[in-house]
This record gives C-alpha cells, structure tokens and sequence, in this order.
C-alpha cells in the first residue's frame, strides 16, 4: 500500500490549541503545504499577530517571529526590505489587521511590498472571547453588541479586500472560505498562488480567508458552517477581487 | 585629519552609515528632520533600504522587524514621536533585538514645542513602554560625540541584544560644529546564532516575548535583569572636568553639560572650586563615579533642561552624603551659564 498523503513538513508535531471546530488549523495546513510544495520552507519568515494566531510559532516548522498588536505588516516590511531573498508572510485576524493595524494594512499594501498577507477573517475576536471585531456582521450578537450590531452605533463590516483592490501597490487579492471540501480546495490554490507571486517577485498579494469560529460565535460547528455559507458570504462574497500578475 | 563643518543630526547619520547601517525607518518630525532627508539620499545611493513609515508606530516595528533578521537597523524621531515608538521598544526589550533609536529631544509635555529639552529623561531612563525593561542610553553633548557615540551604539546593542538609546535634544541636533570623521568603516553582517535568516539546515528559530508557559516569563525576566547587571558593571560612562579639587560638583548632560562648563571656568576664574560630572550614559548610570565623589562639604547640583529628573539618580548615588541642589529650565526654556555660575555663588556661600 502506498502513502498518498503526509502532514506537511512545514507544520510541527505540537497539537493546536485552537478551539474545536475552528478554522485556523486547516488554513495553517493549507499555508504548510503551499509552502512545501514551492520548496520555500526554508527561506521562510513568518509574522504572527497578537490574537487567536499568537502560538503560529508553536505550529509553522520554519523561523517565525511576532508582532506588536496590528504591527505585522509593519514588521515584514523591515524584514522582506533587508531581506529581498526571503519568503515573507504575515498571518492576522480581523482585530489585528483591519482594526488596530488599519493603517499599516494600507501603507504596507501601498507600498506594494513584495509579501504574502494571510487574513483570516471570523467575524469577532476570537482570542479574546468574541467581541465585535471591524467585519462583524449587521445585527451580529458578540460580547460588545450583545444587541446585534447596529450600523448607527457600531458602523458596517469594514470590505478590508475592496478597499485594498483600490490601491495601486496590491496585485492579487482574493477571497476565499474553509467550510467545506470544494472551498478548500479553492482556499488552497490561492494561497499558493499568492506565495508564488512572492517568489516571482510579483508584488504585494492578499488573501482574505472566511473562516468559521464556533465557540465565540455560540454555534455547533455545523451550525457555522450553515452560518457561513448563508449568512457571511452574502455580506463577503468570494472571488477574484483584483488580480494584476497575469 | 580634515574636519567637516555639519550639524549634529548629519553627524549622527554619518556614524550610523560608518557602523554600516542596513536600513533607515523614519517619520517627519522636528527638530530630527535632518535625518530622515539626509538618510533618504544616502541610504538609498549606497543601495541600502530607506523607508518613510506612514507612522513613528510602523518605523519602530520596522526596525524590530530588520533587526530580528540581524540587520543593522535604526529611526529617529523626537518626543511626540518617542512616545509612539514605547510599543516597539517594549516588544525590542522583551525579544532582546537591539537596534538603534534616535531621540531629538523637544519640548513637552504634548505636541509641546519644538525647542531643544531634555525633559524626556525619565521616559528614556526609567521605561517608557510596558515591562520590567531597560535601554541602554547614550547622551551625547556635541556634534563629534553624535558621530562616534551613533557608531558604537550598533556593536553594543548587538553585543547586549538589546535596544540602545541616543538621547539627545533639539540645539546638539541642529548646532553646526566640526567633526572628525575618524572611524573605519565597518560592514554590518557577523552571523548570529539567534536571527532570522531562513532555517535552512538547521531547526527553526523563533524571536517572541510570549511566554505563556508557568514560570517561563519570569525566568525570562530574570535573565534579563542578569543582563543588565552586567551592563551596569561594564558600560556606565562619564566625563570628569575640574573634579579632583571641586567643592561644588554639577551633574550635567547632553547640551545643559556644556553650559555648565561655561559656568565652572567663570567660577574657577572667581576662585570657586567648581567641577563637572557628565553622564554620557545615563542608563547605566554612573552612580558608582558620583559615589567616589561624594562626601561631607561637597555641594551637588544637578543642571537639567527639565523640572527636575535626573536629579533623582544623583540622590540615590549620593545618598544623602553631600547635598544635592537643582537648576533647570522646562519647555523649551534654556538655562544661561550666567544662572549656573550665580547657583554656583549661591551655593558657595
């Protein structure tokens, strides 16, 4: 009998200590096998954010560093810019990237640095025991509305891949999800996609990952997976949103 | 050797360039603009990075992120600017990176003015970030020391791994003076064995302050506190002027030292034994120097363009052996040798 299929060497022995049912862990082993299958182990560096993705050290088998609270795409510039010949990709929620991070998100991207941005988006903050993040949906109950957002009080979901499409630094931006086995497949090809721009020197590219977060979000994790397919796609829908490098 | 005429934050820029800096993160702020212009050009012709941040928040991770790769990295800003950068320098600290950080320092508190200060001391000395954490601080008093003290910052934030401090005001910024360019130039790249440079056959590294396991954090603070024990032991450095006889001893840095100096050889030429300490580190400090010095008769006096900060650290290096007087001037408001020179007479009576 043969073995088709082996945890990617990218990824460490340690089990996650995310919650049950939560979609971090097949984006990290999406980011691992991408990883590996470009030959790019190492020369890696990886940025961790402050949230849920704290411990990615714990799990990513390649050097890895963190980053103050919003701060990594500030920290990956200063690495990738005395480093050109390095693989460098940051990892952040949607706390870290579109709240506290916003304008290092866009001056990074403006930029046009030559990196790979990883956002996973869930729709809260997860770490913290979910309160509202930016992408938090209209009339969504977290711990800080337990009312349901209301755009009058809280604003509306921060479209943080449109936003970023209108700058002329970003090159590929696309949006994708994790709950089901089609998705993931999609997930994985353009997270690939996105680290072999890097190695192409291609420019700056961004994937926005829909992910499902049971726990805060007071679902089974079934129930979330029906959640996002019917309720957060229609205010994130996936696709293309900008791609430049063809 | 030929001297060149510049200002203070050239010859700073020329120090970090001869350390063979890699890469240059700033923000506009006065009064250090001369810095980020001056690296603009120069950074950028010797095919080095140089990078305007969208915040003094983003060129401090900036800097944390070039120096985890083993980079020679540094910013500048002046206090407002300062203020924004404790985060980085918190995380710096806690990660052990060093790297460089350059304080112009300007009136405050606030937006303040953008008068030369050293009113950012306790900031500097005492940990303006979160933490049980030290900087090691420079403060130079002329446009000479700008050059080499910039220069020799980089060897010891790496040798300690930790972040180094150039504290120093507004007027030595933009004073112009002659300055030696006496050092050799010296490349940035000696391999380390705690950087991120890719794994490649060896394990993964990882440079983080979380320590989430029990009882690894406050190892990990006890070992820093080890460190900077011996930073204490080896780096504490002062400039003695008129010491061995002096009855009236200033304590004094950066640019309020060289008025002071002024003022001692108005006092001597009066009769008066006046003498000058000059931290040119005021973390360590040298309490060990002022220690030596301090006995029954002898007045101190601490001159500060501040309300009264370092003074402290002379009190507890004097402790309560000799007196301890102050002088300052606070915003942006400079003290005159001649009111250093009447403390002196005053105090001489």
């Amino acid at each position: 009998m043969n073995k088709i299929l082996s945890k990617p060497e990218a990824l460490k022995d340690n089990p996650l200590s995310y919650c049950p049912g939560c979609g971090h862990g097949i984006i990290h082993r999406l980011i691992a096998e991408a990883i590996d299958e470009l030959g790019i182990r190492e020369r890696t560096i990886a940025v961790a954010p402050v949230g849920c993705a704290v411990f990615a050290y714990d799990y990513f088998n390649f050097d890895t560093t963190e980053a103050p609270h919003g701060r990594p795409p500030a920290v990956a510039t200063g690495i990738k810019r005395t480093n050109p010949d390095k693989i460098v990709f940051t990892y952040q929620g949607d706390g870290d990237l579109a709240a506290i991070g916003t304008a290092e998100t866009i001056h990074c991207a403006n930029r046009g640095e030559n990196i790979t941005v990883i956002f996973v988006n869930n729709a809260n903050y997860g770490m913290t025991g979910g309160q509202m993040a930016p992408t938090t949906l209209i009339g969504q109950v977290t711990e800080t509305t337990p009312f349901g957002r209301d755009p009058l009080r809280e604003g509306y979901p921060v479209k943080v891949s449109e936003l970023l499409a209108n700058l002329d630094g970003t090159k590929y931006i696309e949006r994708v999800t994790v709950f089901d086995a089609p998705h993931v497949i999609q997930a994985k090809k353009a997270i690939k996609k996105a680290f072999q721009n890097q190695v192409e020197g291609k420019g700056y590219s961004f994937i926005e990952v829909i992910s499902h977060c049971p726990v805060d979000w007071g679902k089974t994790p079934l129930e979330s997976v029906k959640w996002v397919e019917e309720v957060f796609l229609k205010t994130f829908p996936l696709g293309v949103i900008k791609d430049t490098t063809k | 050797m030929v001297k060149k005429l510049i200002k203070g934050n050239i010859a700073l820029c020329e120090g970090a360039l001869a350390a063979g800096l890699d890469a240059y993160f700033g923000y506009p702020i006065t009064p250090q603009n001369e810095v980020p212009a001056y690296m603009s050009n120069k950074m950028v012709s010797l095919g080095k990075v140089f990078v305007q941040a969208e915040s003094e928040l983003a060129a401090a991770n900036m800097v944390l992120g070039a120096c985890a790769t083993g980079k020679r990295s540094m910013t500048s800003s002046s206090s407002p600017g300062i203020s924004l950068k404790q985060e980085a320098i918190s995380y710096m600290a806690g990660m052990e990176i060093p790297g460089v950080i350059v304080n112009v320092q300007r009136g405050g508190p606030g937006l303040g003015n953008i008068a030369g200060s050293q009113a950012d001391y306790f900031q500097a000395v005492k940990g303006g970030g979160h933490g049980d954490y030290r900087l090691i601080v420079f403060a130079p008093n002329c446009a000479q020391e700008m050059y080499e003290i910039t220069y020799e910052a980089f060897d010891i934030a790496e040798k300690y791994r930790n972040p180094v401090m150039i504290l120093c005001d507004g007027i030595i910024g933009q004073m112009m003076e002659p300055v030696e360019f006496n050092k050799e130039q010296k490349s940035s790249f000696s391999k380390k064995d705690w950087c991120l440079d890719g794994c490649k056959g060896r394990e993964p590294r990882s440079v983080k302050s979380l320590l989430m396991k029990d009882g690894a954090l406050e190892q990990h603070n006890l070992d820093l506190q080890k460190k900077y024990e011996t930073i204490k032991n080896n780096e504490a450095k002062a400039e003695l002027y008129h010491i061995e006889d002096a009855e009236i001893i200033i304590v004094s840095f950066g640019i309020s030292s060289r008025i002071s100096k002024n003022a001692i050889k108005q006092a001597r030429e009066k009769g008066i034994k006046a003498g000058l300490i000059r931290p040119i580190t005021l973390w360590p400090f040298p309490s060990e120097i002022i220690k030596k010095y301090a006995k029954p008769g002898i007045k101190f006096l601490s001159v500060e363009l501040s309300l009264g900060q370092m003074i402290e650290d002379v009190k507890l290096a004097v402790n309560g052996v000799s007196s301890v007087d102050f002088l300052g001037r606070a915003g942006g408001g400079i003290v005159s040798d001649k009111e250093v020179l009447n403390k002196i007479t005053e105090l001489k009576k």
